[in-house]
């Protein structure tokens, strides 16, 4: 008789049949991991352990000194880091609560109300859902420049609050609520306005999540607005002000652990954040389908 | 007063619309646009652009050696193997993670999941010192130490190696939201219809996923087509950063992207950056139209 095997998936508990499935992710998942641990260790390393020879994976005394090696050399140069990571955090904040506010609001309109022009739009988002940012810089700049945005705080927000993606995901979670709790609460006289904040914006809590997590994924990790359309350094990103520190000096001991170190910063902020919302997100983008 | 408020609530969608509308017409959509227009010119940034019609697309196609001998073909080559192998291996690993239970599962999605995050950051710190040229890189070390090498070989700087380093880092962190949705889209598979197939003759694993799974999430696999599109050709100077210069040693790494900044930022051949541009998004533009032949349900 043949062998009956109907897939499991998302099996309850441990099961032998499972060891083959991680021994084909072991390899993978250790090529995965490596880079992101080498970042993490060589962030705490001592200095004796940084010139070790041969060079050792795992830190064994951790220590914070390359953190404050890379505060310290801010110091001396005119702006203290602090500076940097003060404006990201602005400049984060800020694109964050736009583009949820954004696309919440747009995603209500585009799923649930009915006006002319309405599928030109959705099928303008879905084909902006490729838009390569990087492929247009160079006009990118020339507007930026016209609008009079050069040298302001608002060129690190502005060309990072339309998220297509963000629109997409949240348009596409709205779809799944049912029409008749928005009919109900607009037969009680709630404007289209209240209907976004009081009922839609909570119910959508996840897709905001998910498009929270990609919006300061891009935000704090953005280096086009310092690098190419400001050039007071007070008002720069940390990620920039990173790439900057890291690149001279990258190719002493000293200073990849500096990178190492800023690397930190950079990358621990997202990942906590993912973490703690990962079941929020798991739920968003399985509505996530193009069709 | 009470006029404003009913203009507000009888335009609200547009009222909603709006911010939305306004930075995506500014920051998507005029870009590209201008992108066209100023791809038919010659624009300096200091005189205004003079209109000199297709020269820009002749000199792309027939005079500028390094776009059809380097640039061009590296960007297709490294395109298919990051986009398309990127994607394979991101469904492949969405699979098997959903062959697991909760707990497993989640921990090792996040690690699958987080060098797409640390992506850009980690070129400098990672693979500088892992691919450094001199016998202090991690690399060089172990094969000296085995003696498959002799002589620290130049991984960075020697054209042979870039580029097949560059597709490997771009695998590496390619596993992002599409990755996410694959394999949500895998776990909210409904179980009868693997059970529906199995009565109707379906033995083996693959089969399973090439009938059933497949076709159930049709609809994220395009999703992550299209992300996985957008990753690959939206990985700025990654050959640059790792070679540490602009264009890459010999043309090896440089892709449309690098091109493109060296004439818009560097030489300031801003109508010629703008051709480039066009090319890139008519690439990119291309490869979905593939996409959504293979996922998509409607044609549009």
């Amino acid at each position: 008789m043949a062998k009956h095997s109907v897939i499991k998936t998302a099996p309850e508990k441990f099961k032998a049949d499972q060891i083959w499935t991680y021994l084909i992710l072991l390899p993978v998942i250790v090529i995965m991991l490596l880079p992101v641990l080498y970042v993490l260790f060589h962030a705490f390393k001592p200095m004796d352990e940084l010139f070790a020879y041969p060079p050792r994976f795992i830190t064994l005394r951790p220590t914070l000194d390359n953190f404050k090696r890379l505060f310290a050399m801010a110091d001396t140069s005119n702006w203290p880091v602090t500076l940097y990571i003060f404006n990201s955090l602005v400049s984060t904040v800020c694109v964050v609560v736009g583009a949820l506010l954004m696309c919440a609001a747009a995603g209500y309109v585009l799923s649930k109300k009915n006006f002319r022009g309405k599928r030109t739009i959705q099928r303008l988002n879905q084909a902006a859902l490729m838009f390569v940012p990087v492929a247009v810089a160079v006009p990118r700049f020339l507007i930026i420049k016209q609008l009079g945005l050069m040298n302001s705080f608002w060129s690190q927000i502005l060309p990072l609050l339309a998220m297509p993606v963000g629109l997409f995901l949240v348009q596409q979670f709205i779809d799944q609520l049912p029409n008749s709790l928005l009919e109900a609460a607009q037969i009680d006289g709630c404007s289209d306005y209240g209907i976004l904040f009081r009922i839609v914006i909570p119910i959508i809590k996840p897709a905001l999540a998910t498009v929270a997590i990609l919006a300061f994924q891009s935000a704090w990790s953005s280096v086009e607005a310092s690098q190419m359309f400001i050039d007071s350094e007070k008002i720069k990103t940390f990620a920039y002000y990173m790439s900057a520190v890291t690149s001279p000096t990258g190719n002493t001991v000293d200073g990849q652990a500096m990178a190492a170190a800023a690397a930190v910063i950079m990358f621990v902020p997202n990942v906590v954040l993912f973490v703690l919302m990962q079941s929020k997100v798991m739920n968003t983008v399985a509505h996530s389908g193009i069709k | 007063m009470k006029k404003i408020k009913d203009l507000l609530n009888r335009y609200s969608h547009w009222v909603l619309l709006a911010p939305f509308l306004a930075c995506f017409t500014v920051f998507i959509l005029l870009p590209v646009l201008c992108a066209v227009g100023l791809s038919f010119t010659r624009f300096d940034t200091v005189q205004f652009p003079e209109f000199i019609g297709l020269d820009n697309y002749i000199s792309i196609f027939t005079q500028d050696r390094d776009f059809m001998q380097h640039v061009l073909p590296n960007t297709i080559v490294y395109a298919l193997a990051v986009g398309p192998g990127g994607y394979l291996l991101s469904f492949m690993l969405a699979w098997l993670l959903s062959q697991l239970s909760k707990w497993p599962r989640t921990v090792l999605a996040i690690v699958i999941y987080s060098p797409s995050i640390l992506g850009n950051v980690a070129l400098a710190v990672v693979w500088g010192v892992l691919f450094s040229g001199d016998s202090n890189g991690y690399l060089n070390r172990m094969l000296l130490a085995w003696n498959v090498i002799e002589e620290p070989i130049l991984w960075l700087t020697s054209p042979q190696y870039l580029m097949p380093i560059m597709i490997f880092v771009g695998l590496w962190s390619s596993m992002g939201v599409g990755f996410l949705a694959m394999l949500s889209g895998i776990l909210n598979v409904n179980p009868e219809l693997y059970e529906a197939a199995a009565i109707d003759g379906v033995h083996s694993r693959l089969q399973e996923i090439w009938y059933v799974t497949i076709p159930a999430i049709k609809p994220q696999m395009l999703f992550g087509a299209v992300m996985a599109l957008v990753g690959t050709f939206n990985s700025p100077g990654m050959g640059v950063a790792l070679s540490g210069s602009n264009p890459t040693p010999q043309y090896a790494g440089q892709l449309i992207v690098n091109h493109m900044d060296d004439y818009g930022f560097l030489r300031y051949e801003m109508g010629y950056a703008a051709a480039l541009s066009v090319v890139l998004l008519i690439l990119v533009w291309l490869s979905s139209r593939v996409a959504y032949r293979l996922f998509g349900e409607s044609d549009d």
